[in-house]
């Protein structure tokens, strides 16, 4: 996807349960003066009332591919949506894709990875999750729709902040982070936050895959009404950045690292394998590589069983050359993953 | 047609690019009809333009908006937008509005019958008028992805996901339902009614004979199969999807049931768009760096209409009498060639 990647559309795709805020922060965007046009593909007309943009209505159909994958599923109306609107290119600069509070964001991503003709022409930017800061926690535990949304999501909006004591806010953040820790979170009440941190984010591009160190950890990013930085935490769960540490029963990531060079021509055919067997399972990947013999970076992402890599550029001078893959899924295979990244490693 | 005749000692390709006459649309283009003698391009959205025999353009406002289907006998061309309406246009010029969805939603198919009759669907509903019938309308499981009127007698065929339905819309009985897992977009039925055909999403086409519902796979496309086209008697159906015309055999009772498609003009670059001559066996197809070719089916034998070296060619007609061709691609610059 990174391939022409300016040319190409950027498409948003707009997820959260339902109540959490999506029909806000949609209009939010559509309203603000940003000059932009978007083209809007919605399940329900009439709660939006913006003039300027085209609004879609979409069906959410969902279909398997007949490749005998059984988690490579596609919304058939997108690919339709989106063919139809590229017969009016010029007339929108983004679009955004709202889905059903009950929708898995995997098939709306994963028409971009498979359908040729969507591919040419428009690139998926990030998906977007709204969390309800007060109900999220009970959504985690009864509807693994919302935490599937969680750890789908490379940008969180936990909105509706102003209604939860700062404890319980505490815990809404541990247990999404519990479940992904690499989106880029954003504090919200009524969904008031910058267009540039929800839109044109590159997460799926490959180009842009820099760092994939948990959220919490990048400094400038922290709202500085929790310090997360400080050690005089009452939590006994402190887990050295002050957010009290869950583990969620079903929904993991799972980091690897390493220092030493990999075998490309071991891990390779290892991850491929993985994410054949594994990728139900799997719902993100992404991977920054160093192969033995290899100046170049190579850089990875996948969903479930769709992978797409290439190198990206050259090692700087000085640069640590360290591997690092991110997992996050269901009932991961920690073992599994761990032993057979370790045999890719160059001794 | 003697201005077919390929040099056979020649090394390259016999050109007859210096006899089209170039036509600038100046609009995206999606396909190409013709009505009466002037060949009709389709623009992208809202409107379509009349080329006359001299290369003047005519421009007609038909949509308020996206142009997402087209069919024409001929005689007239029947549209639908994403602005909910199924319009006509006649040879004249003259536009009728023959449908508006009350819900506004985007008109994804049309359909036209060699009697006037014509379809058109909105999400998972076709919908029929024929004659001064009152209007009828089906629905099917999933959004129809194609519409196709039978050769003989009032029956739909409507492609949606997981197979297709045929439907009389002037009997009681209910609809038949051809299953085939996958998501089916476009389809036709062969000339003499005995077969159907599907463009599936995945690079795949899929058949059926309609006498036993025998299922025909015809798979191997490297891509999807965007054009399909009937050549003249229906002896083969010559479709895009590949750097070669796939040419899927139909002359016999079985179809095409155990046996090697035709490929035909290979390229290093992807059929776009396949055309067929109307009576004889020749058909022009279009690929994805913009090369035009007509060929001859008896032996692939290739005259060059248009150099490559543009965005790819999306539109192809020829009229009905065979003698004119009109191409188009997709940013509009486009050409007529008379035979």
């Amino acid at each position: 996807m990174s391939e022409a990647t300016s040319q190409k559309i950027p498409v948003t795709v707009l997820t959260g349960y339902l109540g959490a805020g999506k029909t806000t922060l949609l209009n939010r965007i559509l309203s603000e003066n940003h000059g932009k046009k978007y083209a809007v593909i919605v399940n329900e007309f009439g709660e939006i009332g913006i003039d300027n943009d085209l609004i879609i209505g979409a069906d959410e159909e969902v279909f398997e591919m007949n490749n005998g994958c059984i988690c490579c599923t596609v919304r058939g109306d997108l690919v339709r949506i989106m063919d139809g609107l590229m017969k009016r290119k010029g007339k929108f600069d983004a679009i955004i894709v709202e889905t059903t509070g009950l929708a898995d964001p995997a098939p709306v991503a994963q028409t971009f990875f498979v359908d040729e003709d969507v591919q040419k022409n428009a690139r998926l930017d990030a998906v977007v999750t709204v969390a309800d800061a007060k109900w999220l926690s009970d959504r985690l535990k009864d509807a693994p729709e919302a935490k599937n949304q969680i750890a789908f999501a490379d940008v969180i909006v936990l909105n509706k902040t102003d209604l939860v004591t700062k404890p319980e806010l505490a815990e809404v953040e541990a247990r999404i982070r519990a479940i992904n820790p690499y989106a880029k979170l954003h504090r919200t009440e009524r969904c008031s936050v910058a267009l540039a941190d929800v839109l044109d984010r590159g997460a799926f591009d490959l180009d842009r895959i820099l760092d994939i160190e948990p959220d919490f950890l990048n400094a400038d990013d922290h709202d500085h009404d929790h310090d997360h930085h400080g050690h005089n935490h009452d939590h006994h769960h402190d887990h050295g950045h002050g957010l009290k540490h869950y583990h969620d029963e079903d929904m993991q990531s799972l980091s690897l690292k390493s220092d030493k060079p990999l075998d490309p021509n071991v891990f390779m055919p290892w991850l491929q394998n993985l994410v054949q067997v594994e990728g139900g399972k799997i719902l993100r990947s992404k991977g920054i590589l160093a192969f033995h013999d290899d100046d170049d970076r190579y850089v990875f992402q996948g969903v479930h069983m769709m992978l797409e890599g290439n190198h990206q550029r050259k090692w700087k001078d000085g640069e640590s050359r360290e591997s690092r893959l991110v997992f996050i899924g269901r009932e991961l295979p920690e073992e599994l993953i761990r032993t057979g990244f370790e045999s890719c490693i160059v001794s | 047609m003697k201005e077919f005749t390929p040099a056979p000692d020649s090394a390259s390709i016999v050109s007859v690019t210096d006899r089209v006459k170039p036509v600038a649309l100046g609009m995206g283009v999606i396909s190409a009809h013709f009505l009466a003698d002037r060949a009709v391009f389709v623009g992208g959205e809202e409107n379509v333009a009349f080329v006359g025999s001299q290369g003047e353009i005519t421009t007609v406002a038909v949509h308020s908006g996206g142009i997402l289907s087209t069919a024409s006998d001929g005689k007239r061309l029947v549209m639908g937008g994403d602005d909910g309406k199924v319009v006509s246009l006649e040879a004249k010029g003259e536009v009728t509005l023959l449908a508006i969805d009350p819900k506004r939603r985007w008109i994804d198919a049309v359909a036209l019958h060699p009697d006037g009759a014509y379809a058109w669907s909105a999400g998972k509903t076709a919908f029929v008028k024929s004659g001064k019938n009152e209007e009828k309308s089906i629905e099917v499981p999933s959004t129809v992805g194609g519409l196709a009127f039978a050769p003989k007698g009032l029956r739909l065929a409507i492609a949606h996901y997981n197979g297709a339905t045929l439907w009389f819309p002037n009997m009681a009985a209910g609809a038949e339902f051809l299953p085939w897992a996958g998501s089916h977009l476009g389809v036709t039925f062969s000339p003499d009614n005995k077969f159907l055909v599907t463009t599936m999403h995945e690079a795949a086409l899929h058949g059926w004979r309609l006498a036993d519902n025998r299922h025909m796979r015809m798979t191997g496309y490297p891509g999807r199969v965007r054009s399909m086209s009937w050549s003249a008697g229906g002896k083969a159906l010559a479709t895009s999807g590949a750097d070669t015309v796939i040419l899927w055999p139909f002359a016999s009772k079985d179809g095409p049931m155990g046996k090697e498609p035709a490929m035909l003009a290979p390229l290093q670059a992807r059929v776009s768009v396949v055309a067929c001559h109307p009576k004889n066996d020749i058909f022009a197809a279009g690929y994805s760096d913009g090369t035009v070719l007509m060929v001859r089916l008896e032996d692939g034998a290739e005259i060059l209409v248009r150099r490559n070296g543009t965005p790819a060619v999306a539109a192809l007609a020829w009229n009905a009498k065979g003698t004119l061709l009109a191409f188009a691609d997709e940013n509009g610059d486009g050409g007529l060639l008379e035979l």
